[in-house]
């Protein structure tokens, strides 16, 4: 466990010397995250007009799914998008070979090799709207409400990169899975609602099939203090369910892999 | 193309956030409150998701990827503009795109027959034009961002700042009528809601000032294209062929 933290500690301090060299980009990610929000609560706003509400969220509660989602944009922007991306040219240039040779398990090396430090205003910012949105609607903290939001952010983003890991395994057989990410991509911003304000169905679909309303409405629930305990544990096996799914789909993803031009 | 249809399939479905915003508004009853009922907003995201397959621009990664792996500095040597290939390539590509749109819009239909609708011939031509216009727009936009690879190495970084207002401002999320005014009036100084709104417009039978549409579009084409030009001449200038 030990030599595990060690080497993220390594792999993160390297990813920080070099990008340094690409402060611009620290930049551009700044303007575009503050433009985002921006444009996402302007939209926002739009469902509320004369005085609506939206699947029975406030003003103030729909705020903090944003905050919710702005939290995860940011974590996928600083891990999961630098490394999960990266899987597919690790299979079309052999170089996956290297990775599994290296004496330490070959999805943690692939998973957290990079943090795009470009991600951490987002995530700060996220977490600073979830709580000053969840003060305006009138939620009293509690430690157990609090510890609740841990959880059910755990179980979020866990679902989150299993799905997304899942895909980029699947590059061992298809060598091109980007569009296969944007379309995921593409349904995760529907959590940017809360699940309620969708038809039926589609509340249906991002339960169970993509579990998006894990994503964000039920750890905002979490935070306003009406997450119901049997979502909580349900959340729990889900989560567990999807990662243990990644696991052995890598490992019999391996077995397939037949290194490319060696 | 034709190998990758799967990809292309995929593609396809990655514009499903017209559908999503689609099913939120319908189901929230806003539509009402800009002018829109259900049928009203049903035709207008169709038109939108429509519109976007066949305006979607993605030249700054594929030049970013050229420039960078040296593939450049042969195109730069052959006597047909490089940006023309791109084009090209994004031309086939939609071709290859119908037959996906078409069997989404039949599902959509199917899911909501009461939205089913044919446009006229004339409205056909019309937003068939527009979205040509609008793809131009797109087109030379991201040209503008291709071309500053020549100075930086990451430019496709610098595409979120157009995907940021485009994305907000065109009316891939919402009709523009949606709009208060003042944001309306901002919102149409700007090229982006001459990419989506003002074709779906057209294609959805909704009222549209169509004249001063296409001026807009005229407009905008004849400022970015000098611009792209002039740019695009200052950096070949400055072009060190990267990985040659």
């Amino acid at each position: 466990m030990h030599r595990y933290f060690k080497t993220i500690r390594l792999f993160w301090s390297t990813a920080f010397a070099s990008q340094l060299e690409y402060q611009l980009n620290f930049l551009i990610e700044l303007i575009a995250m503050v433009g985002t929000l921006l444009g996402s609560v302007f939209i926002l706003s739009l469902f509320f007009t004369g005085g609506r509400q939206l699947g029975d969220w406030t003003w103030e509660s729909a705020l903090v799914i944003q905050g919710v989602y702005t939290f995860l944009d940011g974590l996928t922007n600083a891990l999961l998008r630098p490394n999960l991306t990266e899987i597919v040219n690790y299979v079309r240039e052999g170089t996956l070979d290297y990775v599994l040779l290296k004496p330490i398990d070959s999805q943690f090396w692939l998973s957290v090799k990079k943090f795009s430090f470009a991600g951490l205003p987002e995530i700060i910012l996220g977490l600073s709207i979830v709580f000053w949105a969840a003060i305006q609607s009138g939620s009293t903290f509690s430690s157990y409400s609090l510890f609740v939001f841990i959880i059910s952010l755990l179980i979020g983003f866990i679902i989150l990169y299993s799905v997304w890991f899942l895909i980029a395994a699947s590059s061992i057989w298809f060598v091109k899975t980007w569009n296969a990410t944007e379309v995921l991509r593409a349904l995760l911003a529907a959590g940017r609602y809360p699940i309620s304000a969708y038809p039926v169905i589609l509340r249906f679909i991002f339960t169970l099939v993509l579990p998006v309303a894990f994503l964000t409405t039920f750890p905002a629930e979490a935070i306003l203090g009406e997450l119901k305990f049997n979502i909580l544990f349900f959340g729990l096996i889900l989560s567990s369910l999807f990662f243990i799914f990644s696991r052995l789909f890598w490992k019999f993803a391996l077995k397939h892999y037949t290194s490319a031009s060696s | 193309m034709l190998e990758y249809r799967i990809e292309i399939a995929l593609w396809a479905l990655s514009g499903v956030l017209p559908f999503i915003m689609f099913s939120l508004w319908s189901q929230n009853d806003v539509g009402n409150s800009f002018g829109l009922n259900d049928i009203g907003l049903a035709r207008y995201f169709l038109s939108a998701f429509l519109v976007r397959q066949f305006s979607v621009v993605w030249v700054v990664f594929s030049f970013e990827e050229d420039s960078l792996s040296g593939r450049l500095s042969p195109y730069l040597l052959q006597p047909l503009h490089p940006l023309l290939r791109y084009v090209a390539a994004h031309l086939a590509e939609q071709a290859t795109r119908l037959p996906f749109a078409i069997a989404i819009a039949i599902t959509f239909f199917i899911l909501n027959p009461s939205s089913f609708w044919l446009p006229s011939l004339s409205q056909l031509f019309l937003a068939y034009l527009s979205t040509h216009f609008a793809f131009t727009i797109a087109f030379l936009l991201q040209s503008l961002v291709a071309a500053l690879c020549f100075w930086t190495e990451k430019s496709s970084a610098l595409e979120r700042l157009i995907f940021v207002p485009y994305l907000f401002l065109s009316g891939l999320l919402v009709p523009l009528s949606a709009f208060p005014s003042n944001v309306l009036k901002v919102a149409m100084l700007t090229p982006f809601p001459y990419l989506i709104n003002f074709p779906a417009k057209i294609l959805s039978g909704m009222p549209v000032d169509i004249f001063n549409g296409f001026l807009a579009q005229i407009l905008w084409i004849s400022i970015l294209v000098p611009s792209v030009n002039i740019l695009w001449k200052l950096g070949v200038k400055r072009y060190t062929a990267m990985g040659a």
